[in-house]
């Protein structure tokens, strides 16, 4: 019987992928394309040559950074969709730590340093904006993630299109790149860096170490799991959920560096590029288990990667990864359902 | 003087699928449901309603394609939510990125087209009224029909028993189903219905006042959070909920208006200006509930917190206190 | 209304909830269902009202079967239900209220007629009710009253009534009493629920017995009590006394104090608190218990006044100030405000453990858990689940976690919804902090509960709160009177 139930549970999983995939290809239909051609595309475009595979792997460091930060902030029981935000505030201070230090003259490492510090800096600011919004303001923290998102963004283009603006005439393409000394280094002929794969690797170890093995840890479980019963035990719910908003802004903050040191090199309008909030899917399909977060990340990165692919072979948006990707969780999500409510009339059966 | 009135009547225009949007969110709500798709939900019907009407040539094909996918998108909420108990929010959110994806994936054939647009028809006798005149009865057939729209949520909701089987399956859903009504059916039909019209504010912008479909430039995302925003601070009543949208839309036209007199402050700026006036309403409509003031108010001699009391019960209305809880029968 | 109840049996999980009761109730007849917390008797009249659904057994209404597979079922037939929480709309007005159902669908609105119906239903049973006041304004005995008049309005035969008398006043219930028995006397079958075996005794002619689950016999009246309380309990049961505790020192002073809030205004409370003393509040529910409780916690400001604890004031500081001094609030919805769902036993000691700890040590906590499970005998493991434990077990873990020793614990009330054995162990421990110079505020709506186990009683009556009164030599009569509202001093 218990055998049968893992099994079981493996069937539903495999087949909410499926019908995500379905659906997508009814989406491919409806848009004329065929789609076992774009599947195949988007594939190939993800693994067919090893700079490809490192390419999703650069996708695969800001969103599973993000991810971390959102397990935090999803185990207290906020919905932190303001990410976006905090990963542009993060990306617009490492820029301005950047721009600062670049001509003093300082070794290239400190300047980087630097930087990173910044960014966490940034995002824990404008996620503690949010929090404090909702904290003494009352303002759920999704609607005030959502405004300072908005506000992220329009903050972004000014700064791009304003004071920072490139030599001779400012454009979408962002501000002037850095000089290469102070790029995060990059493994010879591929984009990724080595750093930047580390700095994923340990947030990841950092976050299970702290969901799992702390007193912190466990106290934010609490707060999430019922706030109530948390201030009867001597909790104060305000300060933990604070506490989770500064966490992940740090990890937001993180993301936006590493996208300015080592991908960009320079302030970009679309600096976030989604990856909070395909983290808050990602988060949401693991059901906000960070060990899991980690292949998962990296399929949602291949996703977008193989993506690139569809508008220069086919023609059509390359959005369609990011329908794939939103279809992939909502269909999970439905199967859970019904496979909880199948496993409650059969409980109900064999009770009896 | 005219032309300030006629800036007034592109207002009331701009503010109508707003309205309609407003009015929906506040259906389900009310019944129990939050539609957090919302955002995502007015792009894509936006983009099918054009699509719809381009394909046709017919401008009611697009409107009614509006609100049948809407009405869909709110079935497919109904059925996660009420049958298979899965959290709303987390449901909402991932449809609003969804839909808005699906939106400019199939949207592309669409793109720059110029497509039908809904005509201006002035009502015979009222359009003569001075100032009112111009102002309400100079518009197209949508913005009438909000009219009819708002009058007619705030009876339903208010003045007639189904209203009443609404609230209360809203508010305490085990009294109503006791009573003998089918809860979740009820739930079903105002989240369709409240959905529906979520959609309908979709082709209300391709087809009139945004007319065309231009992808991600066609600056309708955005909006769905506004109006969720607006539902709260409406406190779930259709008239302050369109009294809502009204004053967001001519604060938004102000802004802009300022712009010309203000050259320093770049355009981007102004352009978010409905986001920080989207969290203040918030912030103020939700601090008297904070804790940090309600131990402040608890220490106030009485007369004056009696005072705090009243307004802060004028600016937050509570709201259907089983919003976002599934209903099961113990 | 001839009812057929014929083996019923219902299943919650592993609970069996009810299991074969087969039961017949004639016409004109009240009949009493008794039983202890937990012995089936609400689930048994939510099958019969259509609420839940039976999981086997049959259900026959005048002698056809019949599917009751929603409360809509059984309305059509005649049969309402007055639930111990009223089924009601506290945010509307009484005449809104009074409009949401969904039986007769021909009838879309409710005319002048139906209304003098509904008035002249009131009269008849000495109700007084305005139909243009908030439902939420309603004492919860108004509330039920309220309920009655619109089942009886909407043409019930079959009255179901779960513990109706919780919560109201010695006059409503006199009321409410009246009432039934005219009701009877029209021909209108009643069931009464209820654990109180006086009340049966006073109303009923005919009385069942559950017992977990069970039918465990019928008596007609009249009743012998002793012999009801063998089918109720399957013994005689005792409460064990134990010694008071109560020191000449001052544990806590409350002085001029003002708690006030949307709900109720308590004014102007002195009193003294000594270390090892137990003081119990009486009063309905929703008197001031709660807030008043949670003031002296800290949990909720009051409006002006001192709480003098030691050489301090407290007034003004938070929560965690006073846990930090040893003052607890135990609440009363265990799994809703106390426990957290989806941690195990281990993971709550873990927590609730004061020592500033960064990491957690499981070989310490895997130790202090099984120490906890055995002092105070909880039925589960370290790895079981909060929520998995049954209520009294649940009532113990949220004790076993209080610091000890704690200098004053605030208690809402402790036993409700638990056994007369678990209530016992309960007090044992709580009286064994007392020992040791723990002071204790809790409030409960069993008299019996109050006069036995605390040294005095506050009572509270729509936020006034009387002096404190000796329990050894209170007269349960007056007791019960005060909290009706009678004999207070102008």
């Amino acid at each position: 019987m218990r055998k049968n139930r893992g099994f079981i549970n493996f069937l539903f999983r495999i087949s909410g992928i499926l019908a995500a995939l379905l659906f997508t290809a009814l989406v491919l239909v409806i848009a004329k394309a065929n789609p076992w051609e774009a599947f195949g595309n988007i594939l190939m475009g993800a693994v067919s040559t090893p700079i490809k595979i490192a390419d999703s792997f650069v996708a695969w460091v800001p969103l599973i950074l993000a991810t971390c930060g959102l397990v935090i902030t999803f185990t207290t029981g906020l919905w932190n969709i303001g990410i976006e935000g905090q990963i542009s505030l993060g990306a617009i201070m490492t820029t301005w730590a950047l721009r600062l230090l670049q001509d003093s003259g300082l070794p290239p490492v400190v300047i980087i340093l630097a930087g990173i510090l910044a960014g966490m800096a940034g995002g824990i600011i404008w996620a503690l904006l949010a929090g404090v919004l909702k904290f003494y303001g009352g303002v759920s923290e999704i609607f005030a993630g959502l405004g300072l998102n908005f506000i992220a963004t329009a903050l972004t283009l000014w700064l791009i299109f304003g004071p920072w603006k490139r030599a001779g005439v400012a454009s979408m393409s962002g501000t002037e790149p850095f000089d290469m000394s102070i790029w995060l280094p990059t493994i010879p002929g591929y984009r990724l860096s080595v750093w930047s794969l580390a700095l994923a690797v340990a947030s990841v170890l950092i976050v299970y170490f702290l969901l799992q093995h702390t007193v912190i840890g466990l106290r934010l479980k609490a707060v999430g799991k019922n706030y109530k019963a948390a201030i009867q035990m001597g909790i104060s719910p305000s300060k933990y959920m604070l506490l989770a908003f500064v966490l992940c802004g740090l990890f937001a903050g993180l993301t936006g560096a590493v996208q300015v040191l080592g991908v960009y090199h320079r302030l970009i309008p679309s600096i976030s590029s989604g990856y909070g909030f395909l983290g808050l899917l990602v988060a949401m399909l693991v059901d906000y288990q960070i060990v899991w977060a980690v292949p998962v990340a990296l399929l949602f990165a291949a996703l977008n990667i193989g993506g690139i692919q569809l508008p220069i072979m086919m023609k059509i948006d390359s959005t369609l990864s990011g329908v794939m990707q939103s279809a992939l969780v909502l269909f999970f999500m439905l199967m859970d359902g019904v496979r909880k409510k199948m496993l409650k009339k059969e409980e109900d059966l064999s009770d009896e | 003087m005219n032309e300030f009135l006629t800036n007034m009547a592109g207002v009331v225009a701009a503010a109508t699928p707003v309205v309609v949007a407003v009015i929906g969110e506040t259906f389900s709500e009310r019944s129990g449901v939050i539609n957090l798709s919302a955002n995502g939900l007015i792009v894509l019907a936006a983009m099918v309603g054009f699509a719809a009407a381009y394909t046709t040539g017919m401008v009611w094909v697009g409107l009614l394609a509006g609100f049948v996918t809407g009405a869909a998108a709110g079935l497919l909420i109904s059925f996660s939510s009420i049958s298979l108990k899965q959290s709303q929010v987390a449901v909402g959110f991932i449809l609003s990125l969804l839909f808005r994806d699906l939106a400019y994936f199939l949207g592309t054939p669409f793109m720059v087209l110029p497509g039908p647009t809904v005509n201006r028809f002035a009502i015979p006798l009222l359009k003569d009224i001075p100032i009112l005149g111009p102002l309400f009865f100079d518009q197209n057939v949508l913005v009438y029909f909000s009219y009819v729209l708002i009058a007619m949520s705030y009876y339903w909701i208010f003045h007639t028993r189904q209203g009443l089987i609404l609230r209360g399956v809203g508010e305490q859903p085990i009294s109503a189903y006791s009573r003998g009504i089918d809860v979740n059916r009820q739930r079903y039909l105002y989240t369709a219905l409240g959905s529906g019209l979520i959609g309908l504010a979709g082709p209300m912008y391709s087809l009139s006042i945004k007319a065309g479909w231009n992808g991600t430039m066609t600056g309708l995302d955005g909006i769905g959070w506004i109006v969720l925003s607006i539902t709260i601070f409406g406190g779930w009543n259709p008239l302050r909920g369109s009294f809502g949208a009204y004053l967001f839309v001519f604060l938004q036209w102000l802004g802009l208006a300022l712009q010309s007199y203000w050259t320093s402050v770049p355009s981007q700026v102004l352009q978010v200006a409905p986001f920080p006036l989207m969290i203040l309403t918030l912030l103020f409509v939700n601090i008297g509930d904070t804790e940090w003031v309600t131990r402040m108010m608890a220490r106030l001699p009485r007369g004056v917190r009696g005072g705090f009391y009243k307004l802060f019960r004028f600016l937050r209305k509570p709201p259907p206190a089983s919003l976002g809880v599934p209903f099961e029968r113990e | 209304m001839h009812i057929q109840l014929k083996n019923i049996h219902k299943y919650f999980g592993s609970v069996h909830a009810n299991n074969d009761v087969s039961l017949t109730i004639e016409p004109g007849q009240i009949l009493g269902l008794l039983g202890e917390n937990g012995a089936g008797k609400s689930t048994l009249m939510k099958i019969l009202s259509g609420l839940i659904c039976k999981d086997n057994g049959e259900i026959l209404i005048n002698g056809e079967e019949q599917n009751l597979n929603s409360p809509a079922d059984a309305l059509r037939l005649g049969i309402g239900m007055l639930h111990q929480d009223p089924h009601d709309f506290p945010s509307m007005t009484i005449r809104e209220d009074l409009q949401i159902w969904n039986q007769r669908s021909d009838r879309t609105r409710t005319d002048a007629t139906d209304w003098q119906a509904l008035m002249n239903i009131q009269e008849d049973l000495g109700f007084n009710l305005d139909l243009d006041g908030s439902v939420g304004d309603l004492t919860v005995g108004e509330r039920q009253q309220l309920e009655l008049a619109r089942l009886l309005w909407l043409g019930v035969e079959l009255l179901i009534l779960d513990e109706p008398t919780t919560g109201i006043s010695a006059l409503q219930q006199e009321v409410l009493f009246s009432a039934l028995k005219k009701l009877a006397g029209q021909g209108k079958t009643i069931i009464f629920v209820s654990h109180k075996l006086e009340e049966v005794k006073e109303l009923c002619s005919r009385a069942v017995v559950l017992r977990k689950g069970c039918l465990i016999g019928e008596r007609e009246a009249p009743f012998d009590e002793n012999d009801l309380v063998k089918l109720m309990f399957g013994r005689q049961i005792t409460r064990t006394r134990t010694a008071h505790a109560r020191t000449r020192d001052v544990c806590m002073s409350v002085q001029n104090l003002n708690i006030e809030d949307f709900r109720i205004a308590i004014e102007n409370v002195n009193f003294d608190l000594y270390a090892g003393e137990v003081i119990g509040l009486a009063g309905m529910e929703g008197s001031g218990q709660r807030q008043f409780l949670q003031a002296l916690a800290g949990m909720k400001q009051p409006s002006s006044g001192h709480i003098r604890f030691g050489d301090e004031d407290l007034f003004g500081r938070n929560c965690y100030e006073y846990q930090k001094r040893g003052i607890f609030y135990v609440p009363t919805a265990r799994m809703e405000e106390g426990l957290v769902p989806g941690m195990t036993l281990e993971e709550h000691y873990i927590l609730s453990d004061c020592e500033k700890k960064i990491f957690i040590d499981s070989r310490k906590s895997h130790k202090t858990t099984e120490e906890r499970i055995q002092r105070f005998n909880i039925k589960g493991r370290s790895a079981t689940y909060s929520e998995e434990l049954s209520g009294g077990n649940q009532q113990r873990l949220l004790l076993s976690l209080l610091q000890d020793p704690a200098q004053l614990l605030l208690l809402e009330n402790p036993t409700r919804g638990l056994d007369i054995e678990s209530t016992n162990w309960i007090w044992s421990i709580l009286r064994e902090r007392c020992q040791a110079a723990t002071s204790i505020i809790f409030s409960s709506a069993d008299l019996d509960e109050l006069t036995f186990y605390a040294d005095r009683i506050l009572v509270f009556f729509s936020g006034r709160i009387s002096e404190p009164l000796d329990s050894a030599g209170l007269d349960e009569e007056r007791l019960g009177r005060m909290i009706g509202g009678k004999d207070w001093p102008k």
